[in-house]
């Protein structure tokens, strides 16, 4: 039985007038030891679909799903006193902007033994020296030189690759089953970016929990994950195992997306760009969400919308799902042809 | 004008800052930027790469003229404008226009997009101002945006519409270079590619000299003729393009590269992490500034400040190069 498992999450914010579908049927499964990369353009809804496996989507945000379990626990209509017992102890998350998730107001050593005060071992919540014991410890752990100086530092007097360390140290405090990382490097350097990341990575391997990164790198990706979800609008285009995915990619975006790579061109040369934007919560266009972006559409793809088809764990939103050699198939050729015949 | 002039050429430019750390304290002094040379010739590339508080942005500041550098000498078409007075950097201003990294800060929210681009025309030409709409919506054509987005405010747009719109008024006076500060890191991976596309076009067809400041090397790559790598106020590193990639000699440059995530790497392999974080610039390491983080640093480096000097035809600054680069 997989640690987590999703089918059709949903998550809608609606005013009077408009309904404005933020997640749209998003399925994820995720094993123990486990890491899979959410990628996607701003917009896409990895975020939003994050916030919501915390149960930390307000009002007037809904969320809904077929499925939604953790760990063997339904997370719908769970309550609040039983999804504190499982966030911040089973699941944890760190987001992008290390020093806005920090209180400025408390020392590093005050907001690590919070959390172990209320998720801790009976000994660390009964006893403030294990809890500061236990906090060195993690300090040490995320690779903080001078870590026992550390714990009385303000975060203001913190690098961001530092921040950034503490952030971890404080999700791994209660040995999460399930790390949900929001971009956690976007905002650094790109030396402390490697860092961070194979720290993240190590822990991940050395603790064998399950690892959701978030980012709209999709190198990094390429490096760290297990299996990736390529998210457009809201909607999962595909999904599958690394590198399959990026090397024979399966839905029109997703090869987009890696062609627009500067990586992917020679010097100089024009670089493959997909014309328009991400659509906004108004403009969402009829049948495919792609479509009005898409260099393969044809009539079919602005009039229906396609579903998430394909070998299991190997799904793609396309009605013509690209060959091992990137072209697309399902009679694409003959559409086509065709369309241009009759215009 | 002489084809083989550089357009700009920087000779151990320096600018440093007097920074109060208290009352009773002495004044700290950041050498932001300490003794930089480089040249740039007309229509060409130089990209400037290195991580956050390296100097890149106080270089852009002093290329710009909007500072006055400490030392050393700038010289934009053989006019030295570190030194010249007053009128004559007011006069060479307009040929030097910036792009900044936030499209969404650096456009005034209460002005349409118009206004913004004629704006530059306003101050400096004496134009009327039929002739300076004129060249305004056929600017606006440049960058790809349509005529009636001409009266619209800069909040109706998206990011990459935005980036095109700082473009445009940027090249409204027609500089012979434009300097561009992360001018795609804000941008998604797609947007970023037609925003890459524009500037690349626009450099064909104008012949503009870009001074690209950047930290993402994989863009770099990409658009760039000529490499300068900064660490904390001087260069470390300043080569062709392809030396750069191909035989990184300097270590800082070997662990920037490493540091890269990319796509044809895989799966992760072992990478030359370096330990730590930037110095402070009020309290740099002696010697060497890299040297608490290199990994190949031996007693002399943590003594004596290395130079920028010639090996193999490239710039290095390190004491260890010949040993490191057999």
């Amino acid at each position: 039985m997989p640690l987590l498992d999703i089918a059709g999450l949903t998550v809608t914010f609606s005013t009077d007038a408009h309904q404005f579908i933020a997640v749209d049927d998003v399925d994820l499964t995720i094993d123990e030891g486990e890491v899979v990369g959410v990628v996607g353009e701003s917009g896409s809804g990895k975020s939003v679909m994050a916030l919501s496996l915390l149960g930390l989507i307000d009002f007037p945000g809904r969320v809904g799903a077929r499925r939604m379990t953790f760990a063997g626990h339904d997370l719908r209509g769970i309550g609040d006193r039983e999804r504190r017992d499982l966030v911040g102890k089973d699941i944890a998350m760190i987001f992008q902007d290390p020093l806005a998730s920090l209180d400025p107001c408390y020392t590093v050593a005050h907001q690590l033994m919070e959390a172990l005060a209320v998720h801790g071992t009976e000994r660390e919540r009964s006893s403030r020296v294990a809890r500061r014991t236990r906090a060195l410890e993690l300090l040490q752990q995320v690779e903080i030189p001078d870590a026992a100086a550390r714990l009385n530092a303000y975060p203001h007097q913190l690098s961001g690759g530092m921040a950034q360390r503490v952030m971890i140290a404080m999700a791994i405090s209660c040995q999460p089953r399930l790390l949900i990382a929001d971009e956690p490097t976007t905002a650094l350097d790109v030396t402390v970016q490697a860092q961070v990341l194979d720290l993240l990575l190590r822990i991940q391997r050395e603790t064998h929990m399950a690892l959701i990164l978030i980012t709209h790198d999709l190198a990094i990706v390429a490096e760290t994950a297990h299996r990736v979800i390529v998210m457009y609008a809201g909607q999962q285009v595909e999904t599958g195992p690394l590198p399959e995915v990026f090397e024979t990619p399966a839905h029109p975006y997703t090869q987009a997306l890696l062609a627009a790579l500067p990586e992917s061109s020679r010097d100089h040369a024009r670089l493959q760009a997909i014309p328009g934007v991400v659509p906004g919560a108004h403009d969402r266009p009829a049948g495919c969400l792609l479509s009005p972006r898409c260099r393969y559409a044809v009539a079919r793809c602005h009039r229906d919308e396609p579903a998430l088809l394909g070998p299991p764990g190997r799904g793609a939103r396309c009605h013509f799902r690209l060959d091992a050699q990137g072209h697309p198939t399902g009679g694409w050729a003959l559409e086509r042809r065709v369309e241009a015949i009759e215009t | 004008m002489n084809e083989s002039a550089p357009l700009l050429e920087a000779r151990d430019l320096a600018r440093h800052y007097a920074v109060s750390r208290g009352f009773f304290k002495h004044k700290g002094l950041v050498r932001a930027l300490d003794g930089v040379s480089f040249s740039l010739r007309e229509g060409k590339t130089l990209a400037v790469v290195g991580e956050s508080g390296c100097g890149k942005s106080t270089l852009a500041r002093q290329v710009t003229m909007i500072e006055r550098p400490t030392s050393g000498s700038l010289l934009l078409d053989g006019n030295d404008v570190a030194h010249a007075d007053v009128a004559a950097r007011k006069k060479l201003r307009p040929r030097v226009q910036m792009v900044f990294q936030n499209p969404y800060a650096s456009l005034n929210p209460r002005k349409t997009v118009g206004t913004l681009l004629e704006e530059p025309l306003a101050i400096n030409g004496t134009q009327p101002r039929r002739a300076r709409r004129d060249a305004g919506l056929a600017m606006l054509a440049k960058v790809g945006l349509r005529p009636e987005h001409y009266r619209r405010y800069p909040h109706m747009f998206s990011g990459g519409q935005r980036q095109r719109i700082a473009v445009a008024r940027a090249l409204m006076l027609d500089p012979r270079l434009v300097v561009a500060d992360e001018p795609v890191s804000a941008l998604d991976v797609s947007i970023q590619a037609q925003v890459l596309n524009l500037l690349m076009d626009l450099q064909q067809e104008m012949g503009i000299a870009y001074l690209f400041i950047s930290h993402n090397l994989q863009v770099v790559r990409h658009i760039a003729n000529d490499v300068l790598v900064m660490y904390l106020g001087r260069a470390v590193e300043y080569a062709p393009k392809d030396d750069v990639f191909a035989r990184p000699a300097h270590p800082y440059t070997r662990a920037l590269l490493a540091s890269t995530p990319s796509l044809a790497a895989g799966r992760r392999r072992t990478r030359i992490t370096l330990t730590g974080d930037l110095p402070s610039p009020l309290d740099p390491p002696s010697g060497c500034a890299f040297h608490k983080r290199c990994p190949h640093a031996v007693a002399r480096c943590a003594i004596e400040v290395p130079l920028l000097s010639t090996f193999r035809g490239i710039r290095v600054a390190c004491h260890r190069v010949a040993e490191l680069n057999p």
